[in-house]
């Protein structure tokens, strides 16, 4: 078990180093020359050679990456071309917003996901599990941006019972406004992830219904309900937290269409207001914060899945 | 691949009332596309006299807030979405197969590097990399094609890749490779033919996502420019007239959800048919 967990983790650390290669040449690759903003009509040439010479930007482009990986792991992600605010300090403001939307959607989706998906376990092929079939393929399928305007038409401008932007009502500083924002954006984000939680849950359920201490119930005369609520259910739910680990990945960038709909000031919407601005170093920090919370919700998956189910043993 | 897989599959394509829904929208919608033009009327252009006109006789999906006739941009745009998606699905089926086929068959050195790669680039959050690249190129239909099928290919190799590790150990293949054919040939004749399957569902499948992240693209506005409309794009702007006509809203939406809805379905069912032993649903 310990081997394991620390092979794994040193295959994350090359990831790592790759990754923030890729994204720094991404931004190395990207139209335009950083200099420029820094750049005011009077100046002289030798005033630009020299902010060049300062911002490093003279060097060749390996020294460039390790002086900025330097700063990277001293927890300096540079500043924002557009307000000139730190990058990372930005990130972590808009951190709890995204944490706590993307936190409750995934718990509302394993609340539903597993009395759902244990019914249609049980009911393989009879009308239940059509049914929540369907509805699992609808939460693939359907673009959740559209069912985010369909929430928003009737939800708050039909029934006017939820606001439709932002994340607080001006000056009204309560918790429970936050929350009425919430809902909307969190029903969406939900249902998205619900439908990949039921077929999951789903499929090991009809798994676990063939173990013999399924049989053995039986033969003690326990009432279905009985065996899939408490039996089935616990042997299901440990496989749910492997679930969790890997929509870790989801929390910042999965996000970006929903927020960007319902304004949500979470990472998402600062992901799209940093593209959209062209805000290179933004967009590196935030690209580069995402896929860190994916390899580490992939490792903990990994390793989570290592401990409730030791018969499977990762392989390399 | 032997007949009896496509009996196989046919039968499980026309036993579900699903499957056969699934043909019957993707033939309309794909039909409607091409034949656009049937609706005599013009999708861009624009009549302030008739401007958000509710759906109706004269106009059946309604008009927009320029006064174009809705029905026929969805249809013009279903041709756009349609286009990149069949497109980019089959780039990104090409690419995957090929590295999956060469990571799998040769292995070594080369397939732990091709590996790593993809750990890399998957190990991003995808849709990122979508906005970035959308920003850094100028958004044309080519382009987005050619962003989306970069994006796609990973999976599709990755699946390939087992599949072609299982078919090497096949007595068939060990057969040539010991009568001493090429690897070209052995690849060619002996391993392509196994893959056909697992192609043919992985690229139903990526049909699906590729218009999902087009949509979605457009609908952000990253995607294909105006006047053009995709249906991402016309849920764009419906979104600002949604309490005045929600319609508007309305169909785009519903056009894309069906599209991948069906191509979701078909994968599933193609998946079932090629090996009913292995995934019953």
């Amino acid at each position: 078990m310990r081997q394991l967990i620390v092979r794994r983790l040193l295959q994350t650390v090359p990831m790592l180093f790759f990754v923030s290669v890729v994204c720094f040449a991404m931004i190395k690759l990207a139209p335009g020359d950083p200099v420029l903003s820094f750049v005011t009509p009077n100046m002289h040439a030798d005033d630009i050679e020299r902010i060049r010479h300062n911002l490093g930007l003279d060097k060749p482009a390996y020294v460039q990456y390790f002086l900025w990986l330097k700063e990277i792991v001293q927890g300096d992600f540079g500043y924002s071309l557009v307000n000139h605010q730190p990058v990372l300090g930005q990130i972590l403001d808009r951190l709890p917003a995204t944490a706590g939307l993307m936190g409750s959607a995934i718990a509302l989706a394993v609340l539903l996901a597993i009395p759902l998906g244990l019914i249609a376990g049980a009911n393989r092929n009879r009308w239940a599990d059509k049914l929540i079939n369907l509805v699992a393929y609808i939460g693939i399928s359907v673009p959740l941006f559209w069912l985010a305007i369909l929430l928003m038409y009737l939800f708050a401008i039909k029934l006017h019972l939820l606001p439709s932007m932002g994340m607080r009502t001006i000056g009204v500083e309560s918790a429970w406004d936050v929350v009425k924002h919430g809902i909307l954006p969190c029903m969406v984000l939900a249902f998205g992830f619900l439908a990949s939680y039921v077929r999951y849950i789903r499929s090991s359920t009809i798994g676990q219904l063939k173990e013999e201490y399924v049989q053995i119930q039986y033969a003690f005369g326990s009432k279905k309900s009985t065996i899939l609520f408490r039996h089935v259910l616990k042997h299901v739910l440990l496989p749910v937290i492997t679930l969790l680990g890997m929509s870790m990945g989801d929390l910042v960038a999965g996000a970006i269409v929903t927020e960007t709909v319902f304004s949500w000031p979470g990472i998402g919407s600062l992901g799209m207001t940093a593209v959209k601005g062209m805000d290179y170093p933004l967009i590196m920090g935030i690209t580069l914060f995402s896929s860190l919370m994916l390899i580490l919700g992939n490792l903990i998956a990994d390793i989570l899945y290592s401990f409730v189910d030791p018969r499977i043993k990762l392989k390399g | 691949m032997n007949r009896s897989k496509w009996i196989n599959v046919r039968s499980e394509l026309f036993a579900s009332g699903m499957g056969v829904a699934a043909l019957v929208i993707l033939t309309v919608f794909t039909l409607g596309a091409i034949f656009a033009f049937l609706t005599g009327r013009d999708p861009n252009t624009m009549d302030a006299m008739v401007r958000l006109t509710p759906p109706g006789a004269a106009h059946w999906f309604g008009t927009d807030d320029y006064g174009r006739d809705y029905l026929t941009r969805a249809l013009y745009g279903g041709r756009v979405s349609l286009l990149v998606g069949f497109a980019s699905m089959i780039i990104a089926t090409g690419i995957g197969v090929l590295i999956g086929v060469v990571s799998g068959y040769f292995g070594g050195w080369l397939d732990s590097l091709l590996m790593r790669m993809i750990d890399v680039i998957t190990s991003i959050p995808s849709f990122l990399i979508l906005l970035l690249l959308s920003v850094f190129l100028k958004p044309s239909v080519g382009n987005i094609i050619l962003i989306i099928a970069l994006l796609m290919w990973m999976n599709i190799a990755r699946i390939i890749r087992a599949e072609t590790l299982t078919l090497k150990e096949r007595e068939y293949v060990l057969y040539a490779k010991a009568s001493g054919q090429s690897a070209r040939g052995i690849i060619w004749r002996h391993i392509l033919p196994g893959l056909v399957p697992t192609i043919i569902v992985g690229a139903t499948n990526n049909i699906a996502s590729a218009i999902m992240m087009e949509s979605s693209l457009s609908f952000l506005g990253f995607g294909v420019q105006p006047p053009n409309a995709t249906w991402g794009s016309m849920l764009n702007s419906a979104q600002g007239y949604i309490a005045q006509a929600p319609y508007l809203a309305l169909f785009p939406g519903l056009l894309i959800l069906l599209t991948v809805l069906s191509f979701n379905v078909l994968g599933d069912i193609l998946r079932v048919g090629f090996e009913p032993k292995l995934n019953r649903r």
